[in-house]
């Protein structure tokens, strides 16, 4: 990570819903490669952040650019195909599908899915080999977490957002989960991941950004945060 | 994790259970009621010969039917049927694909195929003096049906569930009520009124198709062209239903929002599940135009409609094959039905089906049954004994079943009167079934058993029409009980 490509720069953003004002002035980056997370409390905006970035919400000003453009009016099927992919919040996933057609969604931006990049899926989490013909609906959710990594890997993204992975995870799991996160990483995907379980993001991040009440009140590099004296006391446990 | 709290014997012979049919532990652990309803017997029936036999076996056999029924049968009554058929599968694939496949409710379906009749009536008549050859004609229709489905389709870009299906009930009723006003238009520039649709009255001597020189003049023709049809579009529609589009189509169904996520293009592919549906419907009111050489607006209006839901609903919605099988059911049936002996027959069939339903075990069903045989004995010995007047048994007996009735029913003097007051009662006990214990259930299915065969000897036997829709309503409260999700639909799971 010698020199600093920007992929997703999000500048001076403001997002309402209605009336309420979530967002405010809020600016992130994510850099070619890099492992970003984006931490905070209940209901401070990270969500809103996401969708912000995925265009799932417009935000009222502010701008939006990813992968060299101007992503800030197009739809979110155009940001997929550039190369945007969600892990979202909760999974989503299409119960009554199985898993292999789950996983051939993610590819939809593609056209067919390809062979190797199930293939590829399948060597990430060999379990979802032997259950591909399985309903979706019908896994646990540590194979429903698998499921919707892999659907979003199928798309080749250059950019995976990732809303609270660990979210309803037993611990060895959630363990499991970073691991294969930082395993993503270290091939050079780069991820925006929004998490409450503060210690084990920045533990894998290259970079974080802290928001509170909608605004960032904190970024810097992941080791200087986890140090940070206000975030320990707030986020990292008494 | 929780599945340390499951003893490990139960844990292993889930697994080697499940390893036995050749999916996950949790699949089967998640099948377990499917299962347990299953071994029920004629429950799962349906569902039990959709698995074992492969899908190209059973496509095969249906086909080979048709094709011998197309070439040896030669009663036009049947011939007639077997197209109403043919057409009523069309009209369900075309619905299973927007509301099956895509999750959109759109009850304004069949004004699409009464667009295609009325457009080729128009095109094909002396109604306003067009002749154009079949092939303009039809292909005019299916464009012009596919760009009103597009149109249709615009607000279901914002609109789902009960508004879209407001706003298309909307559509559908509009066409109805266009077509009826449409008999009398003035224009500015014209001193007479134009009749372009002659409303209620409908159009008559519509011109039969006519390709290469063949002119459809025989019903046989009609049933080959819809077999043909029907053949190629099962081919294509479960193409699509495999390729992305299908999968899009179905993840749209389940969650528009995490479809839109992953890069669907949500709105494309509503419009496209409705013009795809529109164009279908439409070709199908162009061949009823042709075969039938008069359309009659009323024909295009919510019965139909109702009827062609109730096909896609009754075989599963989302399943061609079950499309099928409730287009058989839905057009079919109410042939059947016309004949008294038949319906006789039937009614007695669907109650024992539902006897053996509710009864869930051989025991149960046989006490029900003999239940019902001392209830009647009893009725006519205690009403005789009481020297209470009876309906002469000639005067009621229709068919050979109510012939054999006649030494147990007991059938009063007023059948109307009485009937009536059955059917009261019938439905407040059937209410009160549904609510209550199981040890006053296994009271009541005798009694309400007896009341269903009063009912039906005493008053719905005589009342053809009135029966027909009963039977079909009540088949379906049925199999919506114990088949919520269809013949051959697959049941619902949610993610937890
Ligand atoms: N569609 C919506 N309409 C109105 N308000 C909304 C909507 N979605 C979210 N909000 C509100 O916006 C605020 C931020 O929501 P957001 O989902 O971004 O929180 P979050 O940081 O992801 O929280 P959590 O960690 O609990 O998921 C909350 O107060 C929420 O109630
Ligand atoms: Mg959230």
């Amino acid at each position: 990570m010698s020199e600093k490509k920007p992929l997703l720069e999000i500048s001076n953003i403001d997002t309402y819903y209605g009336a309420i004002h979530i967002l405010q002035q809020v600016n992130l980056r994510v850099d070619e490669g890099e492992l970003v997370c984006l931490l905070g409390g209940n209901a401070c905006g990270k969500s809103t952040t996401l969708k912000t970035v995925l265009g799932m919400v417009k935000p009222k000003v502010g701008k939006i650019m990813f992968a060299g453009q101007d992503v800030t009016h197009q739809n979110t099927p155009a940001r997929v195909k550039l190369g945007m992919a969600v892990v979202p919040e909760n999974r989503r996933l299409f119960a009554p599908m199985t898993v292999l057609e789950n996983l051939k969604i993610g590819a939809y931006v593609r056209g067919e899915a390809a062979e190797e990049d199930l293939e590829r899926v399948y060597d990430l989490f060999p379990k979802l080999k032997e259950r591909s013909s399985q309903l979706a609906g019908t896994l646990s959710g540590g194979e429903q977490q698998m499921v919707a990594v892999g659907r979003a890997l199928m798309s080749h993204p250059r950019l995976i957002l990732m809303d609270e992975p660990s979210m309803g995870l037993a611990p060895k799991l959630v363990e499991q989960s970073f691991e294969m996160i930082a395993n993503l990483h270290s091939q050079g995907v780069s991820m925006l991941i929004v998490e409450q379980n503060a210690n084990m993001a920045l533990s894998v991040a290259d970079r974080g950004y802290v928001l509170q009440t909608g605004r960032i009140v904190l970024e810097g590099e992941a080791k200087e945060l986890a140090g940070h004296e206000e975030l320990r006391r707030a986020y990292l446990g008494r | 994790m929780s599945e340390n709290q499951v003893p490990e014997e139960i844990q292993e012979s889930a697994a080697t259970e499940a390893a036995k049919l050749g999916i996950g532990t949790d699949e089967w652990v998640a099948q377990h009621e499917e299962r347990i309803a299953r071994k029920k017997g004629i429950k799962g029936l349906p569902q039990l010969i959709n698995e074992s036999i492969p899908a190209w076996a059973r496509w095969g056999v249906l086909l080979l039917i048709s094709f011998a029924f197309g070439a040896f049968v030669d009663n036009q009554y049947l011939l007639r049927i077997g197209v109403n058929l043919g057409l009523f599968v069309m009209l369900s694939y075309g619905l299973n694909i927007v509301m099956g496949y895509a999750g959109l409710l759109d009850l304004g379906y069949v004004a699409f195929y009464g667009i295609g009749a009325y457009g080729y009536a128009l095109m094909s008549s002396e109604q306003i003096g067009h002749h154009w050859s079949t092939w303009l004609t039809v292909l005019i229709i299916i464009i012009g049906t596919a760009l009103l489905g597009y149109i249709v389709s615009l607000p279901s870009r914002r609109l789902f569930g009960d508004y879209l299906a407001i706003v298309t009930l909307f559509f559908g009723q509009v066409f109805v009520q266009l077509v009826l006003a449409s008999d009398n238009i003035t224009f500015p520039w014209a001193e007479d009124y134009v009749d372009i649709t002659a409303g209620a009255n409908g159009i008559p001597g519509i011109d039969p198709f006519s390709f290469f020189g063949h002119k459809f003049l025989n019903i046989r023709d009609y049933y080959w062209l819809l077999l043909v049809l029907v053949a190629l579009l099962t081919i294509a529609i479960s193409r699509v239903n495999r390729t992305r589009i299908g999968r899009a189509w179905r993840t749209i169904r389940e969650d528009a929002l995490a479809a839109e996520s992953m890069g669907v293009m949500v709105n494309r592919l509503k419009t496209m599940a409705f013009v795809t549906g529109a164009a279908i419907a439409g070709l199908a009111g162009a061949i009823f135009a042709a075969m039938q050489t008069a359309v009659f607006v009323s024909g295009f209006d919510m019965p139909l409609m109702t009827m062609i839901y109730a096909a896609v609903i009754l075989g599963g919605s989302g399943s061609l094959a079950g499309a099928v099988m409730g287009a058989i059911v839905m057009s079919v049936l109410p042939e059947v039905l016309r004949v008294t002996n038949y319906s006789e027959i039937l009614f007695l069939a669907v109650l024992v089906l539902t006897l053996a339903a509710v009864g869930k075990s051989v025991k149960r069903f046989t006490i029900n049954i003999v239940g019902i045989a001392l209830i009647g004995f009893l009725v006519k010995i205690l009403l005789g004994a009481a020297s209470i007047k009876t309906t002469p048994t000639k005067e009621w007996v229709v068919g050979p079943v109510s012939r054999a009735l006649s030494h147990w029913m007991y059938v009063p003097l007023d059948r109307v009167l009485w009937g009536n007051c059955a059917f009261v009662i019938l439905i407040v006990l059937i209410a009160y079934f549904t609510t209550t214990t199981p040890r006053i259930k296994s009271i009541l299915l005798p009694v309400i058993g007896y009341l269903g065969i009063f009912l039906w000897e005493v008053r719905l036997v005589t009342d053809v029409n009135t029966t027909r829709q009963l039977l079909i309503g009540a088949m379906l409260v049925v199999l919506m009980i114990t088949r919520p999700q269809g013949f051959l639909g697959k049941a619902r799971v949610e993610v937890l």
